[in-house]
C-alpha cells in the first residue's frame, strides 16, 4: 500500500472543484450537465477510496458508488431530455438566456 | 296494615294530591277536586282507624304507637325521625281529619263548582260572576267558577300534608318541617287572589310576622338539641332529662334551661297562633278565600301553634310544684289571658263578619294558652278540640253567608254593597235556614251556651281550673273575655241573621249548595256533641251520666295524670252568667240597630285595633324600610360597596391604560412593527439583486452560503 489515502482525496477534491467550476462558469447547459457528472464521479472516488482504506469486509462503499452511477445515468437522461425540450422551444441552450424564473 | 304503617302513611295522600294536581291535572277542574277530596278522605280514613285503635288500647298513655327510623348520621349516633301517636296526638288527629275533610268538601261549593266561566274573570282575582240567558230569554248574573280552581285544591292539599306531618311527628325537627310547610301554604293561600293588593300585603304580613316567631322557635330547637343531644319527644320529655334541664341555669333572666327552651318555643307559638304581640297578621289573613280562613284559623295552623306548646307542656312545667307558677308559665299565662281579653274587645267593634271571627279566634287561642300557662293541661286540649270544631263551623258558616250575599249582590247588580259587612245583612235566617241554624250552633258553642254546646264544657273547665288553683286575676280576665265573646257573637248573629234585611242584596241572598251545607251540618254535630265526652264527674245533675272520658284519655299523655279538681259552684255560676248574660245583652243591644252609625260601640280605638298596625308600622316597618333604603341600599351598597368596587375598577383601568400607552404601544408593538417592516424593506431591496432568474447566480449564492455556514460551523465548534 504505497499510495496514501490523501492522494485519492486530493484527486477527488480537484475533480469536484473542476466540476463545480464547470457548473458555475459554463454557459452551455450541456456543459453544466457535464460538470455535474464530474462532481458525481468525484464523490464516487471518495466512496471507493474510503472503502479501500477502511473496512474492506464491508461492501457498502462499492454499493453506494454503483447506486451513484445509476442515479447519474438517470439524471443525464432526464437532463438531456430537458435540454432538448428547451432547445426546441427557445432555440437556445445558453443558461443565461433562460431567466424566466425570477421575482 | 299495622297501626304504625298507617300512621306513617297519614300525611302522604294530600302530598300526592298536591303533586298530581300541580303536575298533571291542573287543566281538569273536576278531576283535580276529586283527587284532592279523595286524598283528604284517605287521610281521614287512616286517622279514624288510628283513633279507633288507640281507643282500644288500655292505658294508652303508657303504650303509645310509635316507630322511628335513622335519618341523619351525627357522628356516632343517628338523628332519628319517626311517628308518635299518643292520646294528645290521637285526639288532635281526630279533629284535624274531620275539619280538613269538611273544608275540602266545602271548597268545592265555595269556589262555585258547576257554575259557568266568568265573563271577565282573571286569574288572581275573585270571580266576578257570569251572565247566562235562560230559556225565557232573560239574562241573569250568576256566580262564576274560580279561575284558579285546581290550584286552590293543590295548595290546601299541601297544607293538609303539613298539618298531618306536624301532628304525627315524634320529634321537633319534622314537626318544624310541617310547621314551615304550613307557613308557606298560608302565605300562598292568603295571597291566593294575588290580583288584590290587600291580599298581597296580607300574605307578606302573615309570612313575615310568623317568621319572627319561627326564628325563636328554631333557636329553641337548637337549644334543645344542644342540651339533650336529641330532638325526639320521648327523649326530651322523660323525667330524667327534664330534671336535668330544669336544674341547669342559663344567664338569661335567671331562667332554667327548661324555662328558656320553652320560652323560645312559645315565641314560635305566639307567631303561629297569633298571640299578642304578634297577633296582627291573623285579621288581615281574612283576605284569603273563606275555606282558607277556616283551614288556617280553626283546623290547622293556629291549632298547630297551641298543639306545640301542649306537646312541650312537660318541659314548660318542669320545676312546677303545682301551685307556684314558674317564670315561663307566668309569662305564658299572662300573654294568653291578656290576648283573650284584648282580642275580644277589638272583636266587639268589627263590622266584617270574618274579622269578628278572626279576633274571636285570637281570643279563644288566648284561653288555651292561658289554661296551659296555669298548668290546666286537659282543659287546654279540650278547648283546642272543641274550638277547632266550632270555629271551623263558624268560618265555613260565614263563608256560606258571604256566598249567599254575593249571590244577592250579583242578582241586584249593586256592586257597592260589601258582602262581608254585617250591616248589609240581616234577616238571613229565612233565606239561608241551614246556614243560620248551624251558625247559631257554632256561635252558641263559641259563647259557651250552657250544657248543650261543646264550648261551654271546655271553657267552663278552663275557668274552673283558674279558680280552683287560685289564679284569680286570670280567672277574672278570662271571665270578662268570655262575657265579651258571648256579646260579640250574639251581635254577629243578630246583625247577620235576625231582624229584617238591610239591603236589597240581603233580600236576594240564597242558600248555598249541598257541598257547603253538608260540612256545616256535620261540624255542628261535633260542636254540640264533643263537649259531652268531657263532663266533669262531680257536675251537678249531669256529672257521672257520661264518664269523663276525655280527662282520663288525654290526661294519660302526661307521666303523672293530672288530678280532677273538686267541683266548685263559683266558676260554674260565672260561666253561666257570662255566657247567658253576654248573649242576652248582645241580642238586646243589636236587635234594632239598622246601620253602623247607630252602633254605640264603634269606638275609634277598637275600630282601629288599638292602632297596633300603625304602631308597628312606625316602630318596625318604617325603620326597616328606612334601614333598607337609606342605610343598606344608599349608604352601604351604593356608597361603600359600589364605591369600593368602582374605585378598584377605576384604578385597574388607569393602570391598564398606562401600560397600553407607555409600554405596549411604543415598546412591544414598536419592536414587532420594526422587525416586520425592516424584513419587508430588506426583502424589497434584495430581490432584484439576488433573484435574477439565472440558475448559475442561484448556484453561486447557494455555494457561498454553504461555505459560510461550514466555515462558521467549524469556527464555532472549535
Amino acid at each position: 500500500m504505497s499510495i496514501p489515502l490523501s492522494w485519492y482525496l486530493i484527486l477527488s477534491a480537484a475533480l469536484f472543484s473542476i466540476g463545480l467550476f464547470g457548473v458555475l462558469a459554463r454557459k452551455n447547459a450541456v456543459a453544466i450537465l457535464l460538470g455535474i457528472e464530474l462532481m458525481l464521479n468525484a464523490v464516487n472516488i471518495n466512496l471507493v477510496s474510503f472503502w479501500r482504506y477502511g473496512n474492506i469486509a464491508s461492501i457498502s462503499g462499492q454499493v453506494f458508488a454503483i447506486i451513484v452511477f445509476a442515479v447519474a445515468a438517470a439524471e443525464v437522461a432526464v437532463g438531456l431530455a430537458l435540454i432538448i425540450s428547451v432547445y426546441r422551444r427557445r432555440t437556445t441552450v445558453i443558461a443565461n438566456d433562460l431567466d424566466l424564473l425570477k421575482w | 296494615m299495622s297501626t304504625e304503617t298507617i300512621i306513617w302513611l297519614l300525611p302522604l295522600p294530600p302530598l300526592l294530591a298536591f303533586f298530581i294536581i300541580i303536575l298533571f291535572t291542573n287543566k281538569g277542574k273536576s278531576l283535580s277536586h276529586c283527587i284532592a277530596v279523595i286524598a283528604a278522605a284517605l287521610s281521614w280514613l287512616g286517622s279514624m282507624v288510628v283513633f279507633v285503635r288507640a281507643l282500644g288500647v288500655e292505658h294508652f298513655g303508657k303504650e303509645v304507637f310509635q316507630s322511628s327510623i335513622n335519618w341523619l348520621p351525627t357522628g356516632n349516633t343517628w338523628l332519628k325521625i319517626g311517628v308518635l301517636i299518643d292520646p294528645l296526638s290521637a285526639i288532635t288527629i281526630f279533629f284535624v281529619a274531620w275539619t280538613v275533610l269538611m273544608i275540602f268538601v266545602y271548597s268545592v261549593g265555595y269556589h262555585n263548582y258547576g257554575q259557568p266561566k266568568g265573563d271577565h274573570d282573571r286569574k288572581g282575582l275573585p270571580p266576578h260572576g257570569a251572565t247566562i240567558i235562560d230559556e225565557n230569554g232573560h239574562s241573569h248574573t250568576v256566580p262564576s267558577i274560580e279561575p284558579m280552581y285546581s290550584r286552590f285544591f293543590a295548595f290546601i292539599g299541601l297544607f293538609a300534608f303539613g298539618m298531618y306531618t306536624l301532628v304525627v311527628s315524634d320529634n321537633l325537627l319534622t314537626m318544624f318541617v310541617g310547621w314551615e310547610i304550613m307557613g308557606l301554604c298560608s302565605y300562598l293561600l292568603i295571597g291566593f287572589w294575588f290580583g288584590k293588593p290587600s291580599a298581597r300585603n296580607a300574605a307578606v304580613k302573615a309570612f313575615m310576622t310568623t317568621r319572627i316567631g319561627d326564628v325563636f322557635m328554631l333557636l329553641g330547637i337548637a337549644f334543645v338539641y344542644y342540651a339533650t343531644k336529641s330532638l325526639s319527644f320521648r327523649d326530651i320529655l322523660n323525667e330524667h332529662t327534664l330534671s336535668v334541664l330544669s336544674s341547669t341555669t342559663t344567664p338569661i333572666l335567671g331562667l332554667s334551661a327548661a324555662g328558656l327552651i320553652s320560652l323560645l318555643l312559645f315565641i314560635g307559638t305566639i307567631g303561629k297562633s297569633a298571640q299578642f304581640p304578634l297577633h296582627v297578621w291573623l285579621p288581615d289573613a281574612m283576605e284569603g278565600p273563606t275555606p282558607v280562613s277556616a283551614m288556617i284559623h280553626a283546623a290547622t295552623m293556629v291549632s298547630a301553634g297551641v298543639y306545640t306548646v301542649i306537646r312541650m307542656f312537660p318541659l314548660i312545667s318542669a320545676g312546677f310544684d303545682g301551685y307556684h307558677l314558674t317564670t315561663t308559665m307566668s309569662i305564658i299565662a299572662f300573654i294568653g289571658a291578656f290576648t283573650a281579653l284584648f282580642a275580644a274587645t277589638i272583636a266587639v267593634a268589627q263590622n266584617d263578619i270574618k274579622r269578628v271571627l278572626a279576633y274571636s279566634t285570637i281570643s279563644q287561642l288566648g284561653f288555651m294558652i292561658a289554661a296551659l300557662g296555669m298548668g290546666a293541661y286537659v282543659a287546654a286540649v279540650f278547648h283546642l278540640v272543641t274550638h277547632a270544631f266550632f270555629k271551623a263551623l263558624l268560618f265555613l258558616g260565614s263563608g256560606s253567608v258571604i256566598h249567599g250575599m254575593e249571590h244577592g249582590v250579583l242578582h241586584t247588580g249593586d256592586h257597592s254593597v260589601d258582602p262581608q259587612d254585617m250591616f248589609n245583612m240581616g234577616g238571613l235566617r229565612k233565606k239561608m235556614p241551614i246556614t243560620f241554624w248551624t251558625f247559631l250552633i257554632g256561635g252558641f258553642a263559641l259563647s259557651g251556651f250552657p250544657v248543650l254546646t261543646a264550648g261551654f264544657w271546655s271553657k267552663d273547665e278552663i275557668l274552673a281550673d283558674a279558680f280552683g288553683n287560685g289564679h284569680f286575676v286570670i280567672f277574672l280576665t278570662l271571665a270578662i273575655a268570655a262575657f265579651l265573646t258571648a256579646f260579640y257573637t250574639m251581635r254577629q248573629i243578630t246583625l247577620t241573621f235576625l231582624g229584617t234585611p238591610r239591603t236589597k242584596s240581603a233580600e236576594h241572598a240564597h242558600e248555598t249548595p249541598w257541598t257547603m251545607t253538608l260540612p256545616l251540618v256535620i261540624l255542628s254535630v261535633f260542636a254540640i256533641g264533643f263537649g259531652w265526652v268531657g263532663i266533669p264527674d262531680k257536675f251537678p245533675l249531669l256529672g257521672g251520666i257520661l264518664p269523663n272520658w276525655f280527662h282520663e284519655f288525654v290526661g294519660g299523655t302526661l307521666a303523672e295524670a293530672p288530678e280532677v279538681l273538686p267541683f266548685n259552684f263559683m266558676p260554674l255560676l260565672t260561666s253561666l252568667v257570662v255566657a247567658l248574660g253576654g248573649l242576652l245583652v248582645g241580642w238586646f243591644v243589636y236587635r234594632n240597630v239598622r246601620s253602623a252609625a247607630e252602633d254605640k260601640l264603634q269606638f275609634k280605638l277598637l275600630k282601629n285595633k288599638y292602632y297596633f298596625d300603625e304602631i308597628y308600622d312606625l316602630l318596625f316597618v318604617k325603620p326597616a324600610y328606612w334601614f333598607a333604603e337609606t342605610f343598606a341600599y344608599k349608604f352601604l351598597d351604593q356608597t361603600i360597596i359600589d364605591g369600593f368596587i368602582n374605585r378598584i375598577g377605576g384604578v385597574a383601568q388607569s393602570i391598564g391604560t398606562g401600560f397600553r400607552r407607555y409600554f405596549d404601544a411604543p415598546v412591544v408593538n414598536g419592536f414587532g412593527d420594526f422587525l416586520g417592516e425592516s424584513t419587508k424593506r430588506i426583502g424589497r431591496k434584495m430581490a432584484p439583486i439576488i433573484q435574477r432568474g439565472r440558475i448559475q447566480y442561484y448556484m453561486v449564492t447557494s455555494l457561498t452560503v454553504a461555505i459560510i455556514v461550514v466555515v462558521l460551523y467549524f469556527f464555532f465548534k472549535a
